[in-house]
């Protein structure tokens, strides 16, 4: 990866942003109301198809068979996009990606894009990239919308807006709006149906004027070289087939071998998601089509630190990921933190897993991020592809600890141990000798034992980051070893039978 | 060395560890989930479109052949329509009852001009009953994708042979290499608290004729 892009530079390791974002009451409530309603939605959409494990474990299987094979996936998607009369490009990393776009953006003449909600271009700061070249570039997703007329970021996979509600979105709106285009309506209130129709007109008048617009894609169909937008509002169809000229950029993960395979993520996606049997409104497209939608279409296939994740052999499940948000709006971290704490486009638990993989560990944040949970295991029940995300991160804490060979840029480099991780180490080393010293341990645990009224209800040192937020166990007034001794310790005729 | 090979050349390294006689991807995936959920009758399946459709603010009208016309004539006055848009190979017997003004679905026309109409009337390709979802296609009876978009007011004829019980019957039907547009209830944001509004960008109102 290219040493441009590191995320969102200068944000804080995840316990300093999630400790202020839990004094945030009016963010912790927004964030309550939003994951428990939707949490709920979602378990009740779940149970009406009674094979959801089935379908579950054939999306696993789809995806990680296609991940297996990428390379031939990716030649053969190539294949399909170009026959259909699409033209595909090839990004290694974020700056790549944003001179195409911005190239492909200039031959057209325009100085203006609208824009579908996309992961992807969030990732790699298009928006940002296609500003300093003088091309405005306009969110039309809602929830985006607010976020960007609020100089915002998001911080939700799926409602980015999440974090604010309806009195702030208002104020957004009669306050910014203007600046950008048509202003919002005099007497604007915080319903909100008053708030989306602001919306609507407000961006109408871009999409009636667009001459070229900009996507990713949930799906790409190798076999046939379809794209696939999953939506609900109706701004992805205008982005779609207004404009003359569509850009999509997408991350190479996202093929799917065979246009049946959709059959199987069209049921789980949305479920999983908005928690509906199907959302609003689904696009395919496949090339262009004469007198249909845009005369040109341009595909980007992005990389950026994703042939570096699917080198990682345990990692590469979080390459599944089909961007539902389901585990976000289980987890206890999330709905407590907040999404901006995780300092990445991608909060949550796949954002704690995804983010320190695709940018890399060498940051405060992305070391941090592995932390950012507490291993209950929630995002693995409900994840529709099944991604172990617990297994990962413990696999990442141990690579931030630890150090070790991993992939970036392609190429294989050897980390080193983390800083700030010191007193782990220096604590894992102690508990191995002392284990590998059956008579230490025996006079240690005793010694403790004894003492125990003295010990401090915190750690000093390095440890009070630990104890800060925990209960010392207390220990025990009698050793288990002594215990065992006294009580049956060789006396247990069933204990020692075999 | 081009990107492409650059990243083609990190894929196979990165999958250094897969065999080369892998699983096979018919064997690799395995199906075992329904391709329907629950056994239907014909009219049953109708009764289940209806159900999921109006569950997503769809507003459904059912009618025989006969009473179509009357029907979709209906429909627009009620609404207060006072020009329909209308896909070349739209059957013409559909819109004999009304006298509305007809706007031609051309590739010339601007999107601007597009929104100054007040209704569309499509047939679709096919119509999925569990998820309550219309398929269009671009066929000459559904017209650009546009012009189901632009304007606010959409009604869609369905016939019983179009209708499919679940997601995988519908995609064995459709030809990929046609732009679908797969609708379900009206265009809908819940990007503000969670709180559901119809009609954001796409057609305020979804009106959907089962005919049969």
């Amino acid at each position: 990866m290219s040493g441009t892009f590191v995320g969102m530079p200068g944000f804080p390791a995840f316990p300093s942003a999630a400790r202020e974002a839990v004094h945030d009451t009016t963010l912790r409530g927004n964030l309550r109301h939003a994951t428990h309603t939707i949490r709920a939605k979602r378990a009740k959409a779940v149970a009406e198809v009674s094979d959801w494990a089935e379908l579950r474990e054939a999306g696993k299987r789809i995806k990680d068979h296609t991940l297996r094979h990428l390379d031939h996936y990716l030649v053969r998607l190539e294949e399909s996009v170009t026959a259909a009369g699409g033209t595909v490009h090839w990004a290694a990393d974020a700056d790549e990606a944003n001179r195409i776009v911005t190239g492909l953006v200039r031959e057209t003449g325009e100085s203006e894009v609208v824009k579908v909600k996309s992961m992807a271009t969030q990732e790699i700061e298009l928006n940002e990239a296609l500003e300093a070249a003088g091309i405005h570039a306009y969110e039309t997703d809602l929830a985006e919308l607010i976020v960007q007329l609020g100089r915002d970021r998001p911080s939700h996979i799926l409602v980015p807006a999440i974090h604010r509600n309806r009195g702030e979105i208002r104020d957004i709106f009669a306050r910014e709006m203007g600046d950008w285009g048509r202003p919002a309506p005099e007497g604007l209130t915080d319903t909100p149906a008053g708030l989306a129709e602001a919306a609507r007109l407000h961006l109408r008048e871009k999409f009636l004027r667009a001459k070229v617009g900009v996507s990713g894609a949930n799906f790409m169909v190798a076999e046939t070289g379809t794209l696939v937008v999953v939506e609900s509002e109706g701004n992805g169809r205008m982005c779609l087939t207004l404009p003359e000229t569509l850009i999509s950029v997408v991350g190479i993960e996202k093929i799917v071998p065979t246009w049946r395979d959709l059959e199987v993520f069209l049921q789980t996606l949305p479920r999983s998601s908005t928690a509906e049997r199907m959302n609003p409104y689904t696009s395919t497209w496949t090339g262009t089509t004469d007198a249909d939608g845009p005369r040109a279409f341009h595909l980007v296939l992005l990389d950026n630190g994703r042939t570096d994740t699917l080198a990682d052999e345990v990692g590469r499940q979080a390459l599944r990921c089909i961007r539902c948000s389901a585990c976000l709006n289980v987890c206890p971290v999330y709905e407590r933190a907040g999404g901006h704490a995780y300092g990445s486009v991608y909060p949550g638990p796949i954002g704690a897993i995804l983010s320190p993989q695709l940018r890399g560990t060498a940051s405060e944040i992305d070391a941090s991020l592995p932390y950012a949970s507490s291993l209950c295991g929630a995002c693995y029940e409900v994840c529709p592809v099944a991604i172990d995300i617990p297994e990962v991160l413990v696999h990442l804490r141990e690579r931030v600890v630890e150090g070790g060979e991993v992939t970036r840029g392609g190429n294989k480099v050897v980390l080193r141990p983390a800083k700030g991780h010191a007193a782990e180490r220096a604590a894992m080393r102690a508990a191995r000798w002392a284990f590998t010293r059956p008579g230490a341990l025996r006079t240690g645990q005793r010694l403790a034992s004894r003492t125990r009224r003295l010990h401090p209800r915190t750690l000093p040192g390095p440890g009070r980051a630990w104890s800060g937020t925990r209960d010392l166990p207390p220990v025990p007034a009698e050793p288990f070893r002594d215990w065992w001794q006294r009580t049956r310790g060789g006396n247990d005729v069933k204990g020692t039978a075999g | 060395m081009s990107s492409r090979e650059r990243i083609l050349g990190r894929v196979r390294r990165a999958l250094a560890d897969v065999p080369k006689d892998d699983t096979p991807y018919e064997r690799a995936v395995a199906r075992e989930y329904l391709r329907e959920h629950g056994q239907r009758t014909v009219a049953e399946t109708m009764d289940l479109l209806a159900e999921n459709l109006a569950d997503y603010r769809a507003i459904v009208h059912r009618t025989d052949a006969a009473g179509l016309a009357g029907t979709v004539a209906g429909l627009l006055s009620a609404r207060g329509a006072s020009s329909v848009l209308v896909p070349p190979g739209l059957d013409e017997a559909w819109l004999a009852r009304t006298g509305v003004t007809r706007v031609a679905d051309r590739a010339e026309s601007t999107p601007r001009e597009l929104d100054r109409v007040d209704s569309v009337v499509t047939a679709c390709a096919v119509a999925v009953a569990e998820t309550g979802t219309i398929v269009l296609d671009g066929s000459p009876d559904q017209g650009r994708r546009r012009i189901t978009l632009v304007p606010d007011h959409h009604i869609c004829v369905v016939r019983a042979a179009q209708v499919v019980p679940s997601v995988p019957y519908a995609l064995e039907r459709l030809d990929p290499s046609r732009p679908l547009t797969w609708i379900s209830g009206p265009s809908a944001t819940s990007d503000i608290e969670l709180d559901r509004v119809e009609g954001v960008h796409g057609p305020r109102t979804l009106e959907v004729v089962l005919v049969g």
